[in-house]
């Protein structure tokens, strides 16, 4: 009660977490360009998180641009498309953003192909029940474009004995530098509340927010705008912290609904969707066709064209940074933002569905020299999971893993990043957590 | 492009851009107005002792690091505030020799023998000064008034003792210095075993008898929020441990005006101010989670009402605070924070 008497007052807003600067004025203004086709795409067979699809292709073929060259490998799984017209090279090893090898279907585009996409067909989707709409939904391969790319039907396919009462439609983007989901929301506005309304209609919840940070305010009249006099979807501007924009952050801030430990959106009766997500499913769904391109901001301080850009997938990094143009500074390439986002050891690593920006950093971005813990409890104080990384950090130093999951909540973390911001004594915590949750897996395969 | 060499780093790449050094830093510059203070209060014998401890605990950190084979820590600046806030808690005519003793303690078993930053379960500089206590009890009871004559050009006489000789008694001399309505005896002896009481703005500013920088309340308050306000220090510590001094001081005197003073007496007298800002809030030996930070702050206040009132001792802000600081892990221990979405009933750990 006290907390909605605030609200009034104040917004809705994330009461722990970091203000981290934007860094966002390089891109955000700039409108989406197209990247040109790199001379050789490599369209992974894993780029979403389940089964890899299986290839439906052969080495040699010649492949038009939209086309399902790879068919889902099972229910949580995702086909692949063809993201130019050419012809598949190979399909062979390719270095990926995990810094290990998986398998990837390589397509040389034709330079002279007018890489028009050819395939599809409309149809009707309010004639389509809720399951037919997953199925659909799987079809165009659209996986989430936040950065999870976790297979998107999944999530609209309610587990039995569950009920979905909202759709909560992530526009927070709240990390640093990547500016790719305000684009999509500024240009593509009404394709985002389609998208949100197929996702109502497949989990049967009678209503939408779309969650969108206060920085983004321009976004926020966009949608509005083509929302007009629509009741079903509310479009709820939240003052701008990060980690708004993971799901059980969000949920809680605009709904106040807290996601047991270990369970998912659905506990709560929720189903959370990122607006590139949906901006992709209204775009496709009704055309019957699948994910070949997306929005990627390439920024950094080491860029010197950032902007955001309409990438094929399959897209190698070196192509793309070629294109936007990097200085002689630059000294480490991410991808996603730069809280979350993973270090790539390789400029050939592709674009796959679930990169939100490429970012390359100096050297100047380093941290200082680590000391040891003071326990100033500056980590305690802003974790937005109420973990203690303080406690966390010391066991993990002694290598006391499995207490540290048993007794202080290691798996809750979703490693955001806020308690190593923050530190000042520099220490990695979260790399700490990492290692300690990967050795708490080996442990666990060792014994089952 | 293609012979640019990348390094792969683990995120976050960003940081806030704080670190321990800059903290560190911060606080002793909080410290410097209080020690000016006090040597304006109490002349060139407080500014040698705060500069001798000051000195000897960082050359025995740095003796320390060389001789376990370490590179010297004294660059974190940490064992600056150990030796500025020894020399503040020590009576202004505490002779300098024992101070080095003091320094010796508090950094070597207080911190060094720990793991040194980080790891000490004690507030060092109280580690010190609880030593002292115990090996010169006389010496560290021996105050004298603020505001002498002559106090920028003569030493107190017991502070240029040498070393493992005992102080000079200090009566005849404080009768020769002192000015009108000033003592040697601090308010809190006063009031607990003379029933004299203090005036309220020569408490609230520090003209009294006491500790080097015990006294200016004001000023002590001011440089702490100055820290508060960089989000250097928690002010929940502070703001715990004076209001619950406060409100049991209040019980106290609500029980029974005519032996007990008033709260506000309590609040700006002795060490509690200087303690509470700069000593119980020393983050390594206190708790980190939040419902803890107050259960330490409230603890702290209600022994250190306890010690004075019933205790034997006129102050007891230090015992308070290592007491404090010895709880403080069972503190963490059971106050661990509810993480989101766990069940709402709070989980002990055993």
């Amino acid at each position: 009660m006290a907390l909605g008497v605030l609200e009034n007052i104040v917004g809705k807003r994330l009461w722990r977490g970091v203000h981290v600067p934007e860094y966002k004025d390089q891109t955000c203004h700039l409108p989406i360009r197209r990247l040109p086709f790199a001379p050789l795409l490599v369209v992974p067979l894993s780029q979403h998180a389940g089964a890899p699809a299986v290839p439906t292709v052969r080495e040699g073929q010649e492949v038009v641009r939209g086309e399902p060259i790879a068919e889902p490998g099972g229910f949580v799984s995702v086909p692949m498309h063809a993201p130019a017209t050419g012809r598949v090279e190979r399909i062979a090893l390719a270095p990926t953003a995990r810094g290990d090898l998986s398998r990837a279907i390589y397509i040389r585009p034709y330079a002279s192909a007018s890489q028009e996409v050819l395939y599809g067909a409309p149809q009707d989707i309010s004639q389509m029940t809720p399951q037919e709409i997953v199925r659909a939904v799987q079809a165009t391969g659209v996986v989430g474009l936040g950065g999870a790319a976790f297979p998107t039907h999944v999530k609209l396919q309610v587990p039995e004995g569950k009920k979905i009462d909202t759709v909560v439609v992530n526009g927070c983007e709240c990390e640093p530098y990547l500016t790719s989901d305000h684009r999509v929301m500024l240009e593509y506005p009404a394709p985002v509340l389609h998208g949100a309304r197929v996702a109502m209609k497949a989990v049967g919840a009678p209503r939408a927010i779309v969650g969108v940070e206060d920085n983004k305010m321009d976004a926020v009249e966009a949608l509005r705008q083509a929302n007009g006099a629509a009741t079903d979807i509310e479009i709820q501007p939240v003052a701008a912290k990060y980690p708004q924009g993971a799901e059980k952050m969000l949920i809680k801030v605009l709904l106040n609904r807290e996601i047991p430990s270990g369970g998912l959106p659905s506990d709560v009766g929720v189903g959370v969707f990122n607006v590139a997500t949906l901006a992709q499913i209204g775009e496709l769904l009704p055309r019957h066709q699948g994910l070949i391109e997306r929005v990627v901001t390439i920024s950094g301080p080491a860029v010197s064209k950032p902007g955001n850009y309409l990438i094929a997938l399959g897209t190698p990094l070196r192509w793309a940074l070629e294109q936007a143009g990097c200085t002689d500074q630059a000294a480490s390439v991410i991808l996603g933002g730069p809280m979350m986002g993973a270090s790539i050891s390789s400029f050939d690593v592709p674009v796959t569905k679930g990169v939100t920006g490429i970012l390359v950093f100096t050297n100047q971005q380093r941290n200082g020299r680590i000391f040891p813990c003071i326990h100033c409890a500056a980590c305690v104080n802003i974790c937005p999971m109420h973990l203690n990384p303080s406690q966390l950090g010391m066991l993990a130093r002694k290598e006391r893993y499995a207490e540290m999951a048993k007794e202080y909540h290691l798996n809750d973390c979703f490693e955001c990043g806020c308690c190593s911001y923050v530190c000042p004594s520099h220490i990695p915590l979260v790399q700490y957590f990492r290692i300690a949750k990967q050795m708490n897996r080996k442990v666990k395969a060792a014994i089952a | 492009m293609t012979t640019t060499v990348i390094e792969v780093r683990t995120s976050p790449q960003l940081h806030a851009g704080t670190s321990v050094d800059l903290i560190m830093r911060n606080v002793v510059y909080a410290l410097l107005p209080i020690c000016a203070y006090a040597v304006w209060l109490f002349g060139i014998s407080a500014l040698a002792l705060i500069a001798t401890s000051t000195a000897a605990c960082v050359l025995i950190e740095h003796v320390f690091c060389r001789l376990s084979g370490k590179p010297s820590s004294i660059g974190d600046f940490s064992v600056v505030i150990t030796g500025v806030l020894l020399g503040l808690v020590l009576p202004p005519g505490f002779p300098l020799w024992m101070a080095i003793v003091g320094a010796f303690i508090a950094v070597g078993p207080g911190k060094m023998l720990f793991g040194g930053l980080g790891f000490n379960a004690f507030n060092p500089a109280l580690v010190g000064r609880a030593f002292l206590q115990a090996a010169f009890p006389v010496a560290i009871s021996s105050y004298t008034p603020a505001l002498a004559v002559h106090r920028f050009t003569e030493w107190i006489p017991s502070s240029l003792t040498w070393p493992l000789i005992k102080a000079p008694p200090l009566a005849a001399w404080i009768a020769k210095v002192r000015v009108d309505a000033f003592t040697g005896a601090t308010p809190l002896m006063l009031q607990k075993f003379e029933h004299v009481s203090t005036d309220g703005w020569a408490l609230f500013l520090g003209l009294r008898a006491g500790s080097a920088g015990e006294t200016p309340a004001l000023l002590i308050l001011l440089c702490g929020a100055y820290l508060i306000a960089r989000k250097m220090m928690d002010w929940r510590i502070p703001a715990a441990m004076l209001s619950s001094a406060f409100l049991f001081g209040g019980f106290f005197h609500l029980a029974n005006p005519a032996l007990y003073p008033t709260p506000w007496f309590v609040l700006f007298s002795g060490g509690l101010m200087l303690g509470a800002m700069f000593m119980a809030t020393d983050p390594v030996a206190s708790p980190v989670t939040p419902l803890g930070m107050y259960f330490y702050g409230v603890l702290m206040g209600l022994i250190t009402v306890l010690i004075r009132f019933l205790g034997g001792l006129a102050e007891g802000v230090m015992y308070a605070i290592l007491l404090g600081n010895a709880l403080s892990p069972l503190i963490d221990k059971f106050t661990q924070p509810r993480p989101y979405g766990a069940s709402k009933k709070v989980r002990v750990t055993t």
